[in-house]
């Protein structure tokens, strides 16, 4: 490993680092989106890059959503490779005829003589006490869409990675960041140019007795509950823990596996209950591994509210202690 | 040609850019502002012009029929529009891109599309998009959205440092969206090669173009994105051919984006599915017959001595005995396999599709190939 390239940062670094490698190997590359030039986004993702790269590659546009999208569909079918930045999930509604219409269907409606690789940013998720329509997760919208892929990562290193992955794909990727996360934490990344894979997802501890499941801000909660409960005297490794990471499509053989062997699941996502990606994967879990189940899938989950503005938010999102009673209820749960 | 900038940089035009009145008469003959263009002595280009509208017409009354006997889905017609649509597929070169909306039949023949390929996509057949000039867009139905992706192509093609033009068509309801708008203010900032043609058909579906918008003229919605427009009648060819191909050879010079808005008329239903009866009087569609495009430039072509009714009498028969053949030809497509609706969803298939590609299968024999298939008549 060439020490020249781990460097030390946090996760918006990482996804700055990614672009930044990118659209140094390939010059098809091309970014737009609101504030992306001379500020660098508003969360800094795209800091230093049009200094770098110029204004041909690194284009702010007006502030117009459905442009950005629009215009992304035509630069990927004309042969760059375009990464849009939408400012805000909450923000990304004004894309969706593109992406839904347009984006996931142009390899299909023409049988494969023009296609639609691009990537569509977008920092999401609650918790960092933003103003109304800053919080959403509502990453099941696109998940539900075939044609489409869907990235959240959850670390400095899977961040970096994934990006990458997501920028060589040949088809449209919603790469979705968990701003939450962007600042929380320090992690050394090898800035070496190599992408992770972009249908896998990723076990992060190993464990017997029950698997949890998870992606993106909710994660640090996850992982900070099993590292405590998998170190209790006489309890080692009892909870396996899965970062989804890839939420369309999803990766079905590694929880396969993992639900084989501990028998037993606990989903946790801060998007709305009903019709959340954790659903699709507890209907998974009854159509495929019922006979191995020892006790009922549980999801921990945001409520089927609107996020609550953020002197109340605290209620609605998920902690520590929500994650470790689901856990519990379900290892003292037996069919 | 001095006079060919004069219009597109002045606001002095009032009324629509026309050359030949309704009974194909020069205007310039009886008072008009525009001496005619250089191009009007080229007999080879007119009479190509006017094959093409002649052909575009044919086509549409057989998809019309064709859809009527069950054996293509509902189809728009493109009955009136045809000197737009022939003009905007002449005034591309073929490296230009185009990006339709769904009633540019004419254009895509032009352009090169069998009409067998054309009645695929009518029949219901994704591959009637599968073929056509590199990076012409197929058939857009989410109105307006291809305007968007105009401007994308057209930013790819500055970027890439290419003189490529791109051309997108639009309905007048179209001119109503929030993409057509986004899209004008984009190609005006960034200063972008795209031509856009509104088809002032007036009407979108049922509603008329005074509902569609308070604004006096919808080329003039271009002028707050600081894009020169201007309206050209729209039933005349050589008005749309000469500002198409002015228009089309700014934005390959890098001078920027322009609207054209074609006044026409929907001589047909929105669609085959629809029933304008509902919803306007006859009089006004036979009174717009009287200025529909195709006999004003045979006329002007039989002055010009171009033209004779031997000639014509040719024409429709080459124009019968291709459509027929073409008819026979697509006829004779069988529909793909269940199964390919799995292969162009991503390059490479997700694990996740493997189940339901063998589910597919198993799907068609038990609904197709087995004794008690539940849906004869879906086969």
């Amino acid at each position: 490993m060439n020490n020249e390239t781990l460097k030390n940062v946090n996760l918006v670094e990482a996804i700055n680092m990614a672009l930044n490698y990118a659209m140094s190997h390939d010059e098809s590359i091309v970014m737009l989106g609101e504030d992306i030039g001379k500020n660098g986004g508003v969360f800094r993702a795209t800091d230093g890059l049009q200094e770098k790269f110029g204004f041909t590659r690194i284009m702010d546009t007006p502030l117009a959503e459905t442009s950005i999208a629009g215009a992304a569909v035509g630069m990927a079918v004309a042969g760059l490779k375009p990464i849009a930045e939408i400012q805000f999930m909450g923000f990304i509604y004004a894309t969706l005829e593109h992406i839904i219409c347009h984006a996931a269907r142009m390899r299909n409606r023409t049988r494969g003589r023009l296609t639609c690789p691009m990537v569509l940013r977008a920092p999401y998720g609650g918790g960092i006490h933003a103003p109304e329509h800053h919080s959403e997760s509502t990453e099941a919208i696109f998940a539900h869409i075939p044609g489409l892929r869907v990235v959240i990562p959850s670390s400095p290193a899977r961040a970096y990675g994934l990006l990458l992955a997501a920028i060589e794909n040949p088809d449209p990727v919603i790469f979705l960041e968990p701003k939450r996360l962007y600042r929380s934490e320090v992690h050394e990344v090898n800035d070496n140019g190599q992408p992770l894979p972009l249908d896998r997802c990723f076990t992060l501890r190993e464990g017997e007795e029950l698997t949890l499941i998870s992606w993106g801000a909710c994660i640090k909660e996850c992982l900070a509950v099993v590292d405590q409960m998998n170190a209790e005297p006489g309890s080692h490794d009892r909870i396996e823990l899965i970062d989804l990471a890839s939420i369309k499509p999803i990766d079905f053989a590694t929880i396969s596996d993992s639900i084989k062997k501990t028998g037993r699941c606990v989903i946790v996502h801060e998007a709305a209950k009903t019709c959340g990606v954790g659903a699709e994967i507890a209907a998974y879990i009854a159509e495929h591994l019922m006979a191995y189940c020892k006790s009922p899938v549980k999801r921990v989950t945001g409520f089927d509210t609107v996020m609550p503005y953020f002197r109340n938010e605290q209620h609605y999102l998920i902690s520590e202690l929500d994650i470790k009673a689901a856990i519990n209820t379900s290892l003292n749960t037996r069919f | 040609m001095p006079h060919k900038s004069s219009y597109i940089s002045s606001s002095s035009l009032t009324a629509p850019l026309q050359y030949l009145s309704s009974e194909g008469e020069p205007l310039s003959e009886v008072g008009g502002k525009h001496e005619l263009p250089d191009f009007v002595n080229d007999k080879a280009l007119l009479l190509q012009a006017y094959r093409w509208m002649n052909l575009t017409r044919a086509f549409d009354q057989k998809a019309v029929a064709l859809q009527r006997t069950g054996i293509i889905g509902t189809y728009p017609s493109s009955l009136g529009q045809e000197a737009i649509s022939v003009a905007c597929g002449m005034a591309l070169e073929k490296n230009d891109v185009f990006v339709p909306y769904y009633r540019d039949h004419g254009s895509q023949l032009v352009r090169g599309h069998l009409i067998e390929h054309l009645l695929l996509y009518w029949g219901g057949d994704e591959r009637g998009s599968a073929f056509g000039p590199p990076l012409d867009m197929p058939i857009c139905v989410p109105i307006a959205t291809q305007a968007s992706h105009a401007v994308g192509i057209a930013s790819a093609l500055k970027i890439q440092q290419k003189r490529q033009a791109v051309l997108c068509t639009l309905g007048d309801g179209a001119s109503s969206k929030g993409d057509f708008l986004e899209a004008l203010n984009l190609a005006g900032s960034w200063h972008l090669p795209v031509v856009f043609v509104i088809n002032n058909n007036q009407w979108a579906i049922s509603v008329p173009r005074h509902i569609q918008s308070g604004a006096p003229t919808l080329a003039q919605k271009a002028s707050a994105a600081a894009i020169p427009n201007l309206q050209v009648d729209g039933n005349d060819f050589i008005a749309m051919y000469e500002v198409l191909t002015e228009a089309l050879q700014r934005a390959r010079q890098r001078k920027g984006p322009m609207v054209i808005e074609a006044i026409s008329y929907r001589l047909s239903d929105h669609t085959t599915a629809d029933d304008a009866s509902r919803y306007r009087e006859q009089d006004e569609v036979d009174k717009a017959w009287k200025n529909e495009p195709i006999k004003r430039l045979q006329k002007f072509i039989f002055q010009c001595g171009f033209w004779d009714k031997k000639s014509e009498g040719c024409l429709q028969d080459d124009c019968q005995t291709q459509i027929e053949k073409s008819v026979i030809a697509y006829q004779k497509i069988e529909a793909e396999q269940p199964e390919a609706m799995f292969d162009h969803m991503y390059q490479s298939w997700p694990d996740v599709l493997d189940d339901q590609v063998v589910e597919c299968g198993e799907k068609y024999k038990r609904n197709f190939l087995t004794p008690e298939n539940q849906f004869p008549g879906l086969k």
